[in-house]
This record gives C-alpha cells, sequence and structure tokens, in this order.
C-alpha cells in the first residue's frame, strides 16, 4: 500500500450569519494516499467545495470558523498553522483547480507569467529556468505551440485551453495533493474527456494524488479510485468506487444513481428524483439529516443520528438500514437491473 | 404520423458585418411533429441556442423560412397575429437565476401575460388560474406570493415552467432547462416536463449539451456543429448507430455511471472536415438524415 499522505478528522467548519450559525461542515473524515483519486460527490449545499476549501484553509475568517477536527498533510495538521506557514503549503504541497477558468486566470497578465510567478515563488530558480519550466508545463498540458501561447493572453484561449493552464499553473510548483473543485463543469463534453484524461496522465506520472470534487456521477465512475458522497455537510457513504456503484447501500445514494438517466438499457420509465429539497444547515435536524427525503426511513431517524456502519473493509454508510435489526431494504429494482447490466456487459467484454 | 407542428427550412442566422458574417446558424432544415420531442444537442457555439432564439424570433433571421401550423411566421406582421403566435409558442431559459424579475412575485411573473393578452381580467379568476398553474408545477397556491430569492434553483425553474404555460401554449423551447440544476433536481424538472407533455399534447424543443438527459427526454434528436444539422433522426437510432464522426465523437465522450466500462472506454477524437459545395442531407436510413458530400457518407457508412 502507498504512503498515506492526507487524513481528515472529524472536520467541522461553521459560518456566522445574521441568521445564526451555518453547519456547512458536520464532522467530515477521510484519508487520501499517494497517487489516488478521492471523488467527493454531492449536490449544491452538500459542503463538498467547503471542505476542499478548508484543506487549503482558504475559508475567510470571519465568517468561517473551522470548530474542530484536524487536517493531517503528511502527519503534520494544518489547523494550527499562521497564514503564512500555510502560504507555504499552498500550491507547494497541495494546489487547487477551480470550476471556471475563466475566472481563474488573471485577464490582464501573460499566461506566461501567471505560471512563473508561482514557480519563482516556491522554487529556488533562475528567471530564464522558470520560463523554461513553464514552457514545458505548458507542452505536458497539452497545449501546442507552448513558446508562442506562454506570451498570449487568458482571452486567447478557449475554455478547454484555459483550463489547461489553469492545470498547469497547479502542477507548477510540483505538489503531491491536488484539489480539483468540479474542472470539467464549465466545459462541453469532449473537452471534459480530454480533461479528465490529461488529469489521469498527469496522475500516472507524477503520482499526485487527487480530490475530484463534482456532482456528475459519470465523471466519478471516470476518474475516482475512491468515493465519498457527501449530505448536508457529512459524509453519508464512503467506499472504493466498484463499492459505490455496484453496491451502494445509502438511499441517498441509490436516489443519486436513479436520477441519472441509463442510456445503456432502454428504458422509458419515470427517472427517480429524491423528492423535497436538502435540510437548512442553520438548524440542522434531529437524526438522519435525509430522513425527510427518505422514502425508507424509518422510526429512529428521526431520533438518533446512525454512525458509519461497515459494510467491508473499505465501505460504510451512515444509515440506521444496516444496523442489524433494521427491516431488510435491498437496492431498489431499478436500480439493481442497472447494475446487473452493467455487470454482465463487461463480462462479455471480458470474454 | 403526426402532423407537422414547425418546418423550419434553410434557416441562416448570421451576426456581425455583413462583408464578413458570423455564420451562427448556417442554412438547416428540420421539422418538429405534434407532440413529440426534438432534442437539439451540440457544444458551446454550436448554434443549437441561437437556433432556438430565431425560431421564437427573439432575433431577425437572415434568411429561411420558419413555418409555425402553416403560416411563415416571419411574414406575420400585424399586432393581433403577432401576439396570436406569442400565445402558441413560449420559452423556459437556462438560468433559473437570471430568467426571473426579482422584483416580482411568482404570481406577477406568471400572470404577466395574461396583462399583455387582455385574459382573465376579473381578479379571483386570474388568482385561480395562477393556483392551478403553479399546482401543475408542482408548487402551491401559497408560493404566488413570494419573490424569485425566496425559492431554490429547483423551484425557480419550475416558476419559468409555469409562466410558459400560462397562455396555453403548443410550443415548448425549452433552451438548457436542466444545466443550472443539481441531479437529483434535474430529475424532477425532466419527469415533470415529460408529464406535462403528456397531460397537454406539448410539443417541445429541447435544447441541451448534455446527451445522457436529451437521448431520455427525446424522440428525435438533431445533432448540430458549426452552425449545420449534421445528424437528424430517431433517438435510439442516433445512439445506436450513428453515422457521422462528429456524433461518434460527443457519444464517446459521455461519461456513464459504470466504473468497469469507464477504465475500458475509447474516446473517439472528432477531426475537424472540410465540407465543399457539394454537401447535402443524405437519408441513411429511413429518416435518420446525415449531413456530408456522397464521397463523405459512402466512407462514414
Amino acid at each position: 500500500m502507498s504512503k498515506k499522505l492526507l487524513e481528515v478528522n472529524d472536520l467541522k467548519v461553521n459560518f456566522k450569519t445574521y441568521a445564526g450559525i451555518v453547519q456547512a461542515v458536520r464532522g467530515v473524515s477521510f484519508d487520501l494516499h499517494e497517487g489516488e483519486t478521492l471523488a467527493i460527490v454531492g449536490e449544491s449545499g452538500s459542503g463538498k467545495s467547503v471542505t476542499s476549501n478548508a484543506l487549503m484553509k482558504l475559508i475567510p475568517q470571519p465568517p468561517g470558523i473551522y470548530a474542530g477536527g484536524e487536517i493531517l498533510f503528511d502527519g503534520k495538521d494544518l489547523l494550527p498553522l499562521t497564514e503564512k506557514e500555510m502560504s507555504k503549503v499552498r500550491g507547494n504541497d497541495i494546489a487547487m483547480i477551480f470550476q471556471d477558468p475563466m475566472t481563474a486566470l488573471n485577464p490582464t497578465m501573460r499566461v506566461g507569467y501567471q505560471i512563473t510567478e508561482v514557480i519563482l515563488k516556491h522554487k529556488k530558480v533562475s528567471k530564464q529556468e522558470a520560463k523554461e519550466r513553464a514552457i514545458e508545463l505548458l507542452r505536458q498540458v497539452g497545449i501546442p505551440m507552448p513558446e508562442r501561447r506562454f506570451r498570449q493572453y487568458p482571452h486567447e484561449f478557449s475554455g478547454g485551453m484555459r483550463q489547461r493552464v489553469v492545470i498547469a499553473i497547479a502542477l507548477a510548483a510540483d505538489p503531491k495533493l491536488l484539489i480539483a473543485d468540479e474542472p470539467t463543469t464549465a466545459l462541453d463534453v469532449t473537452i471534459q474527456a480530454q480533461i479528465l484524461e490529461l488529469m489521469k496522465e498527469i496522475q500516472k506520472e507524477r503520482n499526485t494524488a487527487i480530490i475530484f470534487i463534482t456532482h456528475d456521477l459519470g465523471v466519478v465512475a471516470n476518474i475516482a479510485d475512491r468515493v465519498a458522497v457527501m449530505y448536508a455537510g457529512q459524509i453519508v457513504e464512503y467506499g472504493t468506487v466498484n463499492e459505490i456503484f455496484y453496491n451502494p447501500r445509502h438511499p441517498y445514494t441509490w436516489g443519486l444513481l436513479g436520477s441519472m438517466p441509463d442510456l445503456k438499457n432502454d428504458s422509458q420509465e419515470e427517472l427517480r428524483t429524491i423528492p423535497g429539497s436538502p435540510p437548512n444547515l442553520l438548524d440542522p435536524p434531529v437524526g438522519d439529516a435525509f430522513a425527510p427525503r427518505n422514502e425508507y426511513a424509518l422510526a429512529i431517524d428521526y431520533e438518533k443520528e446512525p454512525p458509519m456502519f461497515k459494510v467491508s473493509d473499505t465501505h460504510y454508510a451512515k444509515t440506521w438500514l444496516l444496523h442489524p435489526s433494521a427491516p431488510k431494504i435491498e437496492i431498489p429494482d431499478a436500480i439493481q437491473k442497472r447494475i446487473e447490466g452493467y455487470l454482465k456487459e463487461a463480462e462479455t467484454r471480458g470474454k | 404520423m403526426a402532423n407537422k407542428l414547425l418546418e423550419v427550412k434553410n434557416l441562416k442566422q448570421y451576426f456581425g458585418s455583413p462583408s464578413n458574417p458570423i455564420k451562427a446558424v448556417d442554412g438547416i432544415s428540420f421539422d418538429v411533429y405534434e407532440g413529440e420531442t426534438l432534442g437539439l444537442v451540440g457544444e458551446s457555439g454550436s448554434g443549437k441556442s441561437t437556433t432556438g432564439r430565431s425560431i421564437i424570433r427573439l432575433y431577425d433571421i437572415t434568411d429561411g423560412e420558419i413555418i409555425f401550423k402553416g403560416k411563415n411566421i416571419n411574414a406575420v406582421k400585424s399586432r393581433k397575429e403577432l401576439k396570436e403566435f406569442n400565445r402558441e409558442m413560449q420559452m423556459i431559459f437556462q438560468d433559473p437565476y437570471a430568467s426571473l424579475n426579482p422584483r416580482m412575485t411568482a404570481g406577477e411573473i406568471i400572470s404577466e401575460g395574461f396583462e399583455i393578452h387582455g385574459l382573465y381580467k376579473n381578479k379571483k379568476e386570474r388568482q385561480e388560474r395562477i393556483g392551478t398553474l403553479l399546482e401543475a408545477v408542482g408548487l402551491n397556491k401559497e408560493h404566488a406570493n413570494r419573490y424569485a430569492h425566496e425559492f431554490s434553483g429547483g423551484q425557480r425553474q419550475r416558476i419559468g415552467i409555469a409562466r410558459a404555460l400560462s397562455l396555453n401554449p403548443s410550443f415548448i423551447i425549452a433552451d438548457e432547462p436542466i444545466s443550472a440544476l443539481d441531479v437529483s433536481i434535474q430529475a424532477q424538472v425532466v419527469n415533470l416536463l415529460k408529464k406535462l407533455q403528456r397531460e397537454r399534447n406539448l410539443t417541445y424543443l429541447f435544447i441541451a449539451h448534455d446527451l445522457s438527459m436529451v437521448k431520455y427526454i427525446s424522440d428525435r434528436i438533431a445533432v448540430m456543429y458549426h452552425g449545420k444539422i449534421v445528424e437528424l433522426g430517431d433517438a435510439d437510432e442516433i445512439y445506436n448507430n450513428p453515422i457521422h464522426p462528429y456524433t461518434k465523437s460527443l457519444l464517446s465522450a459521455v461519461p456513464h455511471p459504470d466504473p468497469l466500462s469507464e477504465r475500458q472506454r475509447v474516446r473517439i477524437p472528432y477531426e475537424h472536415e472540410v465540407v465543399d459545395g457539394t454537401a447535402s442531407v443524405h437519408e441513411v436510413a429511413p429518416k435518420h438524415y446525415v449531413y456530408g458530400t456522397d464521397a463523405q457518407i459512402a466512407k462514414w457508412k
């Protein structure tokens, strides 16, 4: 097993607002190894972006408050670090790729400068060396004619090319962990596929760990080794990508999978939906936060928060349905059928 | 066979200077039949949104004909006829945050059309109508007095749908109606659109870049690329037997929620092929049309 790079324990992040304290992240724990990709999925407001920003300590204080927990990077807790110490970690150890390549770049600066800036800050090299490195990086992220592109401004790049520049900047100081917050959501599918391929290539070459935040399950299936499903500021299911897609145990995961149309098996039945909307985190509900939207909710769901139940050594889900004395509830038919279809297909492909 | 509700013939929409125009839509033709959903897919910049906006007369078209219920809508000049046309054809927009006036209540937004068209003048009648519309889209009467910011994204899109339905249209252009919504909310809105279509015999032009949702909701799909429709056919046919290399490339890029197949996925890149003047629309299979030259079609097949 490769080295453990990151360990997050019971992380809590609150925001102070006029209406009261919003508990955006309510005790999140996970770990990540070198060269591994963890996908964090969930709806808007589930806390996935707050979690990733917290790892970089990018939450503005105030209104944000790190209310508890620890973030161990290479064994060292990041939460007590000062802003000055943290600026050495950012870019150098952990780098981030943002969703919108249109706004992540400075429109008044040549892209070359935006890359060399990072190299000069974190590495002891001359300007000339930094430039050579930057051009090499542009080439690595698949930008043709990097010498010419180096001197251009962001507006001269297309959306997909800009996202490549953003990735080049993130890689400039050779970070060990790359956090990508919806990096392909603003892009067309064909460009999205190219960027995903690029990220996988980079990971292979550099053994970078990646945290990939998205709401698109198709993308998760493509890129992730492990998956954490977030709901209302908590991780509700956690497992390897195969476990989450072929043996989902949490009703919320069922809902997410069911709300995607199935292109392969041609069914015209209604999409499963998750009724209602996520809870208000100003005043999180007692018990299981998902209970009001859960058609399989038990009485205890409204009284007591479920713990993480173990499904396998790598697979956990936070639902009372996994309690030994809970009624046996299986994966809904439509999803089960779909999974069987996928597995059968994989088998015939294998032959 | 159902009746043709809309015929688009050689539609062209150019922007910029006439000497060097940007050909956003470059001569496309298609029909939409009553009660069906035609999906229009393509990447950003392919001209799909422009097509929708041209049909509903948000732009003055450069060339071509748009025939709705047998009438050429660009020949319609009188105010009365225009209003009639506006009642028949409505639009649902992409961004539920930008498309609702923040200073108006949901009720006012939905009933704006009544004022313009002089319908339901009696206040009580109007309230009732607003109530039924809100209920039809899965909200309730009490929501009428709230402002847009009090609703979530999915609820806002429902208000946008209620507004589009308010004048009992027969044809609705939905321009990326779900792209800005969360997955679970997307499914709610798509189910709602399907239900309303069944109940009211609506016809949709569904514009989107997300192929999986388009395939799910559409009866037929048109694929746009560089201002042209490069392929058009039944949704299953396009999905299972794509002919045009661009369609193939687009389909190969769609990720599936199936890790085992994702790990083996091979993306087919699309090399832009220059089409010369001899390119035309070919019917490669019954009701399956592909745009290209004779030589290209032979090669692709």
